[in-house]
């Protein structure tokens, strides 16, 4: 199991556009990956779950990911959040 | 006469025909179906082919509306794949209902969860669920799409917009658009923004058939919708839309313009901006610049300091927005009035006068480095200026400026890129404008702040309405002050600037100009009405 925590940086959060891109971002891996905010969590394969989960500015979340593939998609996706959110 | 009310979500006038864009009621009923292996079949294949229609309107959105708009299909498409989604209505068919009803109870879940949320922009994600739901299920039906057919251009009264029906309407055939539901961030108000259309939503009125080519007003600047209108009424309206015309005329001409007087003498006009989108107001009213970005924002409304790379994010977006004109960023001017509990501020007699922006910033550093840090990272991404409010001595400024250095090295150490910005004052106390001639040695320009200068100069609280008389804008001794900055200011060599309400106060103008300012930073909405007087001028 890896996982990260990142605080969202984009002044509008995590809305439809960004969470599309991660979700197919996810798509590219086998894991499991789950996002957890405001203690929810939505994984991160399913849009309208992490549209659900209401990520604003400023909100802390954790990314785990565990599965086959963890460490390339831990790679992956930590650098899409640093790019993208 | 029939009037109604309603929050407008854009300005301006239209009359004109009503067009009752009413959609066909898809009778949906929870009959079973028998072979629900086949019925799931069909329910992939319909969605299959409005994924399709979603890839082809993407297309034709991109070439009409550009990126931003378009962006909506690409959502609708992913929308269409979500997991969530797809197994609860194939659940339902399988449970042996037809696919309409599947969809629709599909859809109605989701967009209930949606609907149910506390921000207003994931409220609005609703309509898109219904939407992807409303496709698929037209395809089912064998529906067509829906479409306008009018030959003159009329205002659309509607429930609701949905954002396909929004980005595939004819714009030439459209005054206006007046609809029961929606919000200010609905797509029929984002897309009546975009067009510069007269729109109102929130309107209680009842959709009924006669109401369909009937003589209508929306007054967008009221916020009314009036149907049938009296003569007298009419005969108001139109002269109020002639004015609003002709302005927006004359202004949209001054686009493109330089801030030029008829001798040949120029001055920048660049535009003040309170958070991120309102750079997108100030590229679309042709601002030079932006003068003043206030970075208050990041600070009100939440329970934490915002981080270095939280600041330094928003700071980039507007750089980048701008394309490489002058963005002056303003450090944070919290306390006294504008409160924000976690800087744990102790309440004061005298908040004006009290423990405020940069007071709190050479006295918490640790606030201040973290705001310097995010603006020199940012500043490899365009051309900043940082500037200081509430500087009263010189020292003060020497001492920011040991604290830049520091930052930089710090940043250096750390190996993260930093840019290089022009740093300058605001000149909002008396004291400041006193010492201008010291103070312009320090920095690389001044930038008049005169609302804050014109209640220090005169005593006068600005909020107090019992002190409007007293509050003389044009007060002989403020405008003393700003003069002897200008030139103290110029016999420095560096540039000055007004950021202040008074710049945009156009009987003031060409005194500006005959002084030397050099340039005048106003609301977004002001720059093209101040470039208009600056041409005005022999």
């Amino acid at each position: 199991m890896r996982d990260f925590t990142y605080v969202i940086k984009d002044p509008v959060g995590l809305h439809a556009r960004p969470a599309g891109l991660l979700v197919k971002k996810a798509g590219e891996f086998a894991s499991r990956i789950t996002i957890e905010s405001g203690g929810k969590s939505a994984e991160a394969k399913k849009l309208i779950m992490l549209m659900g989960l209401g990520i604003k500015q400023g909100a802390e979340v954790v990314c785990r990911i565990e599965g086959e593939d963890e460490d390339a998609a831990h790679e992956a996706l930590a650098k899409f959040f640093e790019e993208n959110l | 006469m029939y009037k109604y009310v309603g929050k407008s979500v854009m300005r301006g006038i239209a009359i004109g025909r009503v067009y009752l864009y009413k959609k066909s009621d898809i009778q949906v009923t929870d009959q079973k179906v028998t072979d629900a292996a086949a019925e799931k079949e069909r329910f992939l294949e319909a969605v299959d082919r409005a994924k399709a229609q979603l890839t082809r309107l993407y297309d034709e959105a991109l070439q009409n509306v550009g990126e931003d708009h378009a962006a909506i299909f690409d959502v609708h498409k992913m929308l269409l794949e979500d997991e969530d989604y797809l197994e609860t209505a194939a659940g339902e068919i399988e449970s042996g209902y037809n696919a309409v009803y599947a969809v629709n109870q599909a859809g109605t879940q989701f967009a209930e969860l949606f609907a149910s949320m506390d921000d207003e922009y994931m409220r609005g994600r609703a309509a898109d669920i219904r939407d992807i739901s409303q496709r698929v299920i037209r395809i089912l039906l064998d529906l067509p799409e829906e479409e306008i057919n009018s030959d003159e251009p009329v205002v659309i009264v509607a429930e609701d917009l949905t954002p396909s029906e929004t980005v595939k309407l004819d714009k030439k055939k459209i005054l206006g658009f007046v609809t029961v539901k929606g919000s200010a961030n609905s797509h029929t108000a984002i897309l009546a923004r975009s067009m510069n259309l007269p729109a109102l939503v929130n309107v209680d009125i009842e959709l009924s058939d006669e109401l369909h080519g009937k003589t209508c007003v929306v007054d967008g600047f009221e916020g009314e919708f009036v149907v049938e209108p009296e003569e007298e009424i009419l005969s108001q309206k139109v002269v109020r839309k002639n004015q609003w015309v002709a302005d927006l005329e004359a202004l949209e001409k001054l686009k493109g313009q330089d801030n030029i007087t008829k001798s040949g003498k120029r001055i920048d006009i660049f535009a003040n901006i309170g958070n991120v989108e309102d750079a997108d107001a100030a590229c679309e009213a042709d601002a030079g610049g932006i003068g003043l970005f206030r970075s208050e924002f990041l600070y009100l409304g939440r329970e934490t300091f915002p981080s270095e790379d939280e600041q330094y994010a928003s700071y980039k977006a507007v750089l980048e927005k701008m394309e490489g004109k002058k963005v002056v960023i303003r450090t944070m001017d919290i306390g006294a009035d504008k409160k924000v509990d976690y800087f744990g501020l102790e309440p004061e007699e005298n908040p004006a006068l009290g423990y405020r922006a940069i007071r709190i910033c050479l006295d918490r550093e640790e606030i201040f480095i973290t705001q310097l840090k995010a603006l020199y990272r940012a500043a490899v991404h365009g051309k900043l200026a940082i500037m200081f409010p509430m500087i009263v001595s010189v020292d003060e400024v020497q001492r920011i400026k040991y604290i830049v250095e520091m930052v930089k090295e710090e940043l250096a150490s750390e190996g993260k890129p930093a840019g290089e910005a022009e740093l300058g004052i605001m000149i909002e106390t008396p004291a400041a404008a006193v010492i201008s001639d010291r103070l312009a040695k320090e920095v690389d320009f001044f930038s008049i702040g005169t609302n804050d200068l014109t209640q220090y100069t005169l005593a006068v609280d600005r909020q107090n309405q019992k002190l409007e008389g007293i509050c003389d804008t044009h007060h002989e001794a403020l405008l003393r002050l700003i003069e002897m900055t200008v030139k103290n200011a110029h016999e420095a060599g560096i540039w000055v600037g007004i950021c202040g309400e008074l710049g945009a106060d156009t009987e003031l103008t060409e005194w500006f100009l005959k002084i030397g300012v050099d340039e005048l930073s106003v609301a977004a909405s002001a720059v093209l009405k101040v470039r208009g007087a600056v041409r005005a001028l022999p």
